[in-house]
């Protein structure tokens, strides 16, 4: 069960190790039944969850995060899958408003990558009233003359200029449609940045936008790329119509001035 | 001569403000380049002689020194010590602003607070403010480069990327789970356990003093944990129990400054099986007491914390840190402090049962 080098002594002194026996569970089988709340599988399940509800019920004025898993249950599903329940807290961070939520979610297992599969009922969250926010903000874009766009949301030293918080919002709620698509039980996605976000002419009355997303995968520690094109209005909510995943970018290639 | 004298004044005032203020304030509430972070300690040593030192104990793969500041008052023996590291990696600024913030509550807090100046009588703190200097200063150059993670060494020849993650390639279990050999990769271990000059250096100057040292305190971001050895999951550490017992009394700590939750357990459990960081092998040289903070927050901000959050998140964690330290000294140090209460009520009790009089 130990996985000391074959060939030579020991590179470090065995006495400040007590090797956990029996060591009958490898790294590679998930935790199967009742979960630990505070461990990793019900924590990584409950952020898909987050992004599941950001989906459908986040808005520029109405972000959601999670708050606590109070409980989390997890079973296989014969060989094409594994199901969780879990009992948690969400936080509406601009009201500061709790709410408990259960969900069920699905991943699949397979050949090719499956998204998760998610149901939650948090509805009152939707109680939240966003109403007059939403509707003075899409006026003031949709009459601008100058089409919007900001970068760097947030910036370096974590600002972000609070007439762009908005847009910050809706690229980090265009990307969860991502952030769902992607997770597995081996990936925790977050928004790391809002690289660009900038408004496109529209014929009809969604706003629209192209947007340049920087993902941070807790997991891989891996920053992933993405562009978006989505739209916006309050009727309608967020509607990703293109997504696409940029390449890896070599930090090679920029040699930036250091000094 | 009544005209000079109202002309002087102002002028005078003016010269007495700036000869006053040019001293101006360190902002710990601002994230500083490296080279203001250089200036500070240079001025720490400056205002505060009999306490602090600098001591340079290796070059990061640039060239430059990488120094810690020493802090205690010399007794002139070979003093029991606590390490302190920040910013292994380039974008977690929220860590050397820790590291300055815990310097400065010591330097502040030693000559009024009877503990503090006890600890600092009786142990020496060595705090590295910033370890991968090379990655921290890349992560400022640009808004391209503000996430980067790795140190700044080449990677192997038939490698279009560069950077090791120094906290994989210390020398504990490395190699084994939680990296990518893939030298692109942000978790990529280097080409060999203790390949890095960085890594290297906390090795050469801690190897030789490891007998010293009680606390290994390794300060990260994000995520609201504080984790405890092994980050392999088939290995526990021989005091696990302890460990668990004073994070979570570090976590309570934390809690009570802002209501922060951070959780606490070893990395396989809480976050994912990791093999050769720094926390690992400090506990495998014998140093008892050793952690990993992951500072603020748990995603929204990520990285890229507002400056506005520095100051409650360097209070919550000096609570923290503070907890495993006090823990730490009190266990080596009021041990023969116990040992004499105990024999003084000893004797009191039996004078009392006996009636005998202890004059």
């Amino acid at each position: 069960h130990s996985s000391y080098r074959q060939d030579t002594t020991p590179l470090f002194d065995t006495s400040q190790l007590s090797i956990a026996s029996p060591c009958t569970e490898t790294f590679n089988v998930m935790a199967t039944g009742e979960l630990n709340p505070n461990h990793y599988p019900a924590r990584r399940a409950a952020q898909v969850v987050q992004h599941y509800l950001n989906t459908r019920y986040g808005s520029p004025f109405r972000l959601i995060g999670v708050q606590k898993v109070h409980s989390a249950n997890a079973e296989d599903v014969a060989d094409s899958g594994r199901k969780y329940q879990l009992e948690l807290s969400v936080k509406e961070t601009i009201s500061n408003t709790t709410e408990n939520c259960s969900a069920e979610l699905f991943f699949p297992r397979g050949v090719e990558q499956h998204s998760p599969k998610v149901q939650a009922s948090c509805e009152a969250l939707l109680k939240i009233d966003t109403k007059a926010q939403e509707e003075a903000l899409y006026q003031e874009y949709k009459r601008n003359q100058s089409l919007v766009s900001a970068q760097n949301l947030p910036d370096s030293h974590g600002r972000i200029a609070p007439d762009m918080e908005p847009f910050w919002q809706l690229g980090i709620l265009a990307s969860s449609f991502i952030m769902l698509n992607e997770s597995n039980e081996n990936t925790l996605y977050n928004v790391a940045q809002v690289a660009n976000i900038t408004q496109l002419a529209t014929e009809d009355d969604q706003l629209k936008f192209d947007c340049h997303t920087l993902l941070h995968d807790m997991v891989s520690q891996e920053i992933i790329h993405w562009k978006l094109l989505f739209t916006w209005s309050p009727p309608e909510g967020v509607k990703v119509l293109q997504m696409e995943k940029l390449p890896h970018r070599h930090e090679q290639e920029e040699p930036p001035n250091t000094n | 001569m009544l005209l000079w004298r109202y002309d002087a004044l102002p002028l005078l005032l003016m010269s007495l403000m700036y000869f006053v203020c040019n001293r101006v304030e360190y902002d710990y509430y601002k994230y500083h380049p490296m080279s203001e972070i250089t200036s500070w300690m240079e001025q720490l040593v400056k205002d505060h002689p009999d306490v602090v030192t600098i001591v340079k104990y290796g070059k990061t793969y640039e060239n430059k020194d990488i120094s810690l500041l020493k802090i205690g008052l010399n007794t002139g023996k070979e003093k029991k010590a606590i390490w302190m590291d920040c910013g292994i990696h380039a974008r977690e600024w929220i860590a050397p602003a820790f590291c300055q913030y815990f310097v400065r509550q010591i330097l502040q807090t030693y000559k009024t607070d009877a503990k503090m100046e006890a600890m600092v009588k009786n142990m020496d703190f060595y705090v590295t403010p910033v370890l991968n200097i090379d990655g921290y200063i890349y992560s400022w150059a640009s808004n391209t480069t503000r996430l980067w993670r790795k140190n700044r060494s080449p990677g192997p020849s038939d490698c279009g990327c560069n950077g090791t993650d120094l906290n994989r390639n210390f020398d504990a279990n490395w190699g084994t789970v939680g990296v990518s050999f893939n030298c692109c990769s942000q978790t990529y271990p280097g080409s060999k356990p203790m390949s890095e000059p960085e890594a290297r250096s906390v090795a050469d100057f801690l190897g030789s003093r490891k007998d010293s040292f009680l606390c290994f305190l390794t300060i990260h971001s994000y995520g609201q944990l504080l984790l405890v050895p092994y980050g392999h999951p088939n290995y526990t550490a021989p005091n696990y129990d302890e460990l668990m017992m004073v994070g979570l009394g570090a976590a309570e700590a934390i809690w009570k400054v802002h209501g922060k939750n951070y959780t606490v357990g070893t990395s396989p459990d809480v976050l994912y099986a990791n093999s050769g960081s720094s926390r690992d092998w400090a506990r495998l040289q014998g140093i008892p007491l050793t952690y990993t903070f992951e500072l603020r927050d748990k995603g929204t901000y990520g990285f890229e914390l507002p400056e506005d959050q520095i100051q409650p998140t360097c209070e919550e964690a000096y609570s923290g840190a503070l907890h495993i330290i006090t823990y730490a000294h009190d266990k080596t140090f009021s041990g023969a402090v116990a040992t004499s209460a105990v024999t003084l009520w000893t004797v009191l009790l039996a004078a009392g049962v006996t009636g005998a009089t202890l004059m």
